[in-house]
């Protein structure tokens, strides 16, 4: 067993030291009818890291991978080229196997990075202040929706339309528990979005606004209206921002004057991963900094007065306040932040704007190239990165024939909202750096294909 | 001023000394307009971005590709990690982290699918949530499985939620009581409080674990459950749980076990036998995914067959033709009367997709390269460590619970033995000195000046050995009253760090004004 290194006269001789006769002796709390006697059921004994190695390679292989097909998925995951130095320097020993930086002095290493992560996060969100990250979007969604609550001391939260689907559906679930009121409604499938309906709807009992951007049909509308129709009756305007690379070519939910803004960072350095683990975004104004949720690190000294930097505003976490934390999160996403970190550092300002630009350039000719296909009709006149068509077709099933010819089409909206009819022929479609011209073609043509 | 390491020598132009590098933020030595990525040439027409074509500057320094390696080696040397050495963090569970998991994990067909992409394209990525699943299940005796928590404390409130659920189902949502021991870990009374739960304590006996007298005295209708932590967090068996479990179950309640321990009895008890509802389980602690400076977690709930329908979506299951199927909101009716007997009722959505799949491939290869005799053999040896390190430290440092029975994989010491002045924290910072990361220090509450030592299994005699005599030379320094350890560590890269400081004037994104001026 390699990774087991003690031998057994090195067990036989710890034991006497102990005292004990045998190993038996040490689990001797255990009542013998909670004693399992026989192995586990169906598991084999130990394998070489060979024959694991080929066990996993062959359940990797009954996957179709996103690199090697025309590939079109987003809707709060995409695929973005990963600098080859990115995975290489995550992997470096003292950060894949560091814990917590709980003892600063010799954790300044993860330390420093998660600083500098902070204010990488709010300057690209346009916030204040930014944490140390948290488990993805979707919580850092739902935790904001929290934090609004506890500034506001009001709970109806209004969701829109446009905020993507399973962020909506965490929401849900936890305010079942908590006590929080949401306000919820479907997207249309058109060219409008929702924000004129969200101000109508904000009365003086309402905590919140959340609201998506890019939305999860790709569209883009101006926050400012909706931040100042919240502020007008003391509530505060959240931005969910599921593709931070579109934050290189527009406008800053910070800039339009949203309190909270929490995002997905996975498009920058940790890869698809089939859903996770990802990396959530969240950022504030600096006046409700103490009510934000997540480990915070911090700028200080040392002894003998040099620059050093530690977790701190920890009181409000929930492994030191029981009962009365802020919030359930209890960690971060310290690998995946790295990740996030270095592929930012990469690219500066000048590289994220040349990559949102080679972004935006390619869905534009995508979106013209595939609205010319019969049967297909672009709905969104905004967007960055993804766009939506409306297919002849209920476009479920058109997604499922397209993967047969291999190609993944894009996320149906059908799979984001079963039995919704209204919304069944619509086509999300994403594209990047990584997506070629000839990857649009093959579905153009495709497409015509299995729409005739 | 002044001290630090190499006393006495000369201060260097750059600040480093030789292999201890100073290093600026990328805000001092990057510049907006540098960047490490070569992109493709070409033109960038067209805009669909309304008016909202981003004008201001976003602040975002660049380095190139050399300067960015050069800068994050240089941070990484600045930190403590087990690939360095041994890292007795109890609670938290440090081993070794083989690294065919992340080779593994880093295969294009687990790293490059999307979680939206036709479910019979991805076969193979929720064939290895199933399989992990299934150990899951088989490992601790449960019924069933929540995959998607994302972290410990995570699924702690998974499991609470589906307490809820059930109790809500029975008609007694009135039950608004939960139970926690002092010993629990303090994620436990938060997540019940998030949860909307009135939280009670049950103190502790003095031997270390729950009071089972006070506990059973306590139940009653409208208590929903109790979260109980075993091993606890002294590092105990709670030999009472079955007998608590049932009386639990008696008084219509439900048992959450906290299992961030279970890398203590993996293959040698299963929870499910002793009566538990639900318990989450860290992968990283248990089954060796690296935490990354702080994470990612993994926090699959296992749950009892009273708890496994209202557990959240999405679930997997495989059919009898092999095929896996991913159960999400439209098709929980049909699989419910396939496969919970019609009575799947899941409060919901926990996170927008399927939880941690890098670390599901990760804990899975772990797994299967241990297998059933190795995975025992784990217990074995973190059990065999840790009573090990406490009876050879026993006469040196305090240990409240020696006479308790063994300890299971952390061993626990307190600051009683220690004169006036000296304190836990001082001993923590004299083991960085010896080269080591301290214990976990302040924890659990319910030792004063708690010292939790857990060495795991994949430390040899050898290096057991060193580490005791390191604590032992630290502990008798302080009872020497040797006062150079209250300025302890002297040979970091960092002296102590006014978390004061930090924290009065949070100081949490870079300005150009430097910190000194923002201090005083």
């Amino acid at each position: 067993m390699r990774y087991l290194p003690l031998t057994s006269d090195d067990r036989q001789a710890m034991l006497a030291t102990i005292g004990a006769e045998t190993i038996d002796d040490l689990f001797a709390d255990v009542p013998e009818a909670a004693r399992l006697s026989g192995p586990i059921e169906g598991l084999p004994n130990h394998a070489s890291e060979l024959a694991v190695e080929r066990h996993m390679a062959r359940l990797a292989k009954q996957n179709t991978v996103a690199g090697d097909v025309p590939f079109f998925l987003g809707c709060g995951a995409y695929r973005h080229h990963v600098p080859a130095s990115v995975d290489h320097l995550i992997q470096r020993g003292e950060y894949l196997t560091a814990y917590t930086p709980y003892q600063p002095e010799i954790a300044q290493g993860t330390l420093q990075m998660l600083f500098e992560f902070q204010t990488q996060v709010a300057r690209l969100l346009g916030t204040d202040v930014a944490n140390a990250s948290m488990y993805d979007g979707s919580t850092a969604c739902w935790e904001a929706v929290t934090m609004a609550r506890r500034v506001t001391r009001k709970a109806k939260a209004i969701l829109s339309g446009g905020l993507h689907p399973h962020y909506v559906s965490v929401a849900k679930t936890m305010a079942k528990y908590t006590g929080d009121v949401l306000e919820t409604s479907l997207p249309t499938l058109g060219a409008d979005t929702d924000i004129d309906a969200l101000i109508a709807g904000i009365d003086d009992d309402t905590s919140c606004v959340v609201v998506q951007y890019p939305d999860i049909l790709g569209r883009i509308a101006d926050l400012k209206p909706l931040a100042d129709a919240c502020h007008a009756k003391k509530a505060l305007l959240i931005a969910v921002v599921t593709e931070p690379v579109a934050l290189g070519a527009i406008k800053s939910p910070g800039e339009m004057d949203a309190d909270i803004v929490v995002g997905e960072g996975q498009s920058l350095g940790v890869g698809l991963q089939f859903g996770g683990p990802f990396v959530g975004l969240f950022g504030c104004k600096q006046k409700y900094v103490r009510q934000m949720p997540g480990r915070l690190c911090g700028e200080t000294v040392d002894a003998d007065g040099k620059r050093g930097f530690v977790l701190t505003l920890s009181t409000r976490e929930q492994h030191i306040r029981r009962e009365k934390a802020t919030s359930n999160i209890c960690t971060n996403s310290g690998l995946c932040a790295l990740a996030f970190s270095i592929h930012m550092t990469l690219l500066g300002e000048a590289g994220l704007r040349r990559l949102a630009a080679l972004n935006h350039a390619g869905a534009c000719r995508a979106a013209d190239r595939l609205a010319k296909v019969p049967g297909v009709e672009l709905v969104t006149p905004t967007f960055f990165n993804e766009f939506t068509l409306k297919l002849s077709k209920e476009a479920r099933p058109i997604v499922r024939a397209l993967a047969d010819r291999g190609i993944l089409a894009g996320v149906s909206l059908g799979r984001l909202y079963p039995g919704q009819d209204d919304l069944a022929n619509g086509l999300v479609v994403a594209v990047t750096e990584t997506t070629t011209a000839e990857d649009v073609e093959t579905l153009a043509t495709a497409l015509q294909e299995v729409l005739a | 001023m002044g001290g630090g390491s190499g006393e006495g020598a000369p201060a260097t132009f750059t600040g480093n000394r030789a292999l201890m590098l100073e290093e600026p933020t990328i805000f001092e030595i990057g510049s907006t307009d540098t960047t490490g990525v070569d992109f493709a040439d070409g033109d960038v027409a067209g805009s669909r971005l309304g008016d909202l074509t981003r004008k201001s500057a976003i602040g975002l320094p660049g380095l190139s590709e050399p300067e960015t390696v050069r800068h994050y080696t240089r941070l990484s040397r600045q930190n403590y990690a087990i690939d360095l050495g041994l890292f007795p963090l109890g609670s938290c569970t440090m081993k070794h982290n083989p690294r065919l998991n992340e080779r593994v994990a880093r295969m294009p067909g687990f790293a490059d699918v999307h979680p939206l992409q036709p479910v019979d394209t991805v076969q193979g990525a929720l064939g290895v949530i199933n399989e992990l699943a299934t150990w899951l299940i088989k490992l601790t005796g449960m019924h069933g499985v929540a995959m998607s928590p994302k972290a410990g404390a995570h699924g702690e409130l998974c499991g609470i939620l589906c307490i809820k659920a059930a109790l809500e189902a029975r008609g007694e949502g009135h039950r608004k009581v939960i139970l926690v021991p002092e010993s629990a870990h303090g994620t436990n009374p938060a997540t019940a409080a998030f949860a909307g739960f009135a939280v009670e304590d049950i103190p502790a006996t003095p031997d270390g674990r729950v009071d089972t007298a006070a506990l059973k005295g306590r139940l009653g209708p409208d208590v929903a459950a109790v979260m109980i932590t075993n091993p606890n967090t002294c590092g105990l068996f709670e030999r009472d749980l079955k007998e608590i479990s049932d009386a639990v179950h008696a008084a219509g309640g439900y048992v959450y076990c906290d299992g961030a321990n279970f890398n203590a009895i993996v293959g040698r008890v299963r929870p499910g036998d002793l009566g538990v509802d639900a318990m989450h389980i860290n992968l990283h602690k248990t089954f060796s995914t690296p935490h990354g400076g702080g994470g990612p977690g993994s926090g699959p709930v296992v749950l009892s067959e009273a708890l496994s329908p209202y557990g959240p979506l999405p679930y997997t299951a495989r059919t009898e033709d092999g095929y896996v199927h991913l159960i999400e909101e439209e098709r929980a009716e049909e699989f419910s009367d396939e496969h919970f007997g019609g009575k799947l009722d899941s409060f919901g959505r926990m996170v927008a997709f399927h939880g941690q799949m890098g670390m599901f491939t990760r804990a899975l290869t772990y797994i299967l390269s241990h297998g059933a005799d190795g995975l025992k053999q784990v217990a074995e040896d973190a059990v065999l460590n840790a009573n090990y390190v406490l009876r050879s430290l026993e006469g040196t440092l305090d240990a409240p619970f020696a006479q308790s029975g063994p300890c299971m994989h952390e061993a626990i010491f307190s600051d009683a033995g220690l004169p006036q002045g000296f304190s836990t924290l001082d001993i923590a910072k004299g083991l960085i000195d010896e080269g080591y990361h301290p214990m976990t220090v302040y924890f659990p509450l319910v030792v004063h000046g708690a010292m939790l030592v857990e060495p795991t299994e994949t430390e040899s005699k050898a290096a057991l050995d060193q580490f005791i005599g390191a604590l032992r030379s630290v502990a008798e320094r302080a009872k020497a009253g040797d006062a150079a350890l209250k300025s302890a560590p002297h040979f970091a890269p960092r002296r102590r760090l006014d978390e004061t400081l930090a924290a009065r004037k949070p100081v949490l994104v870079w300005k150009d004004a430097p910190v000194a001026e923002a201090a005083e």
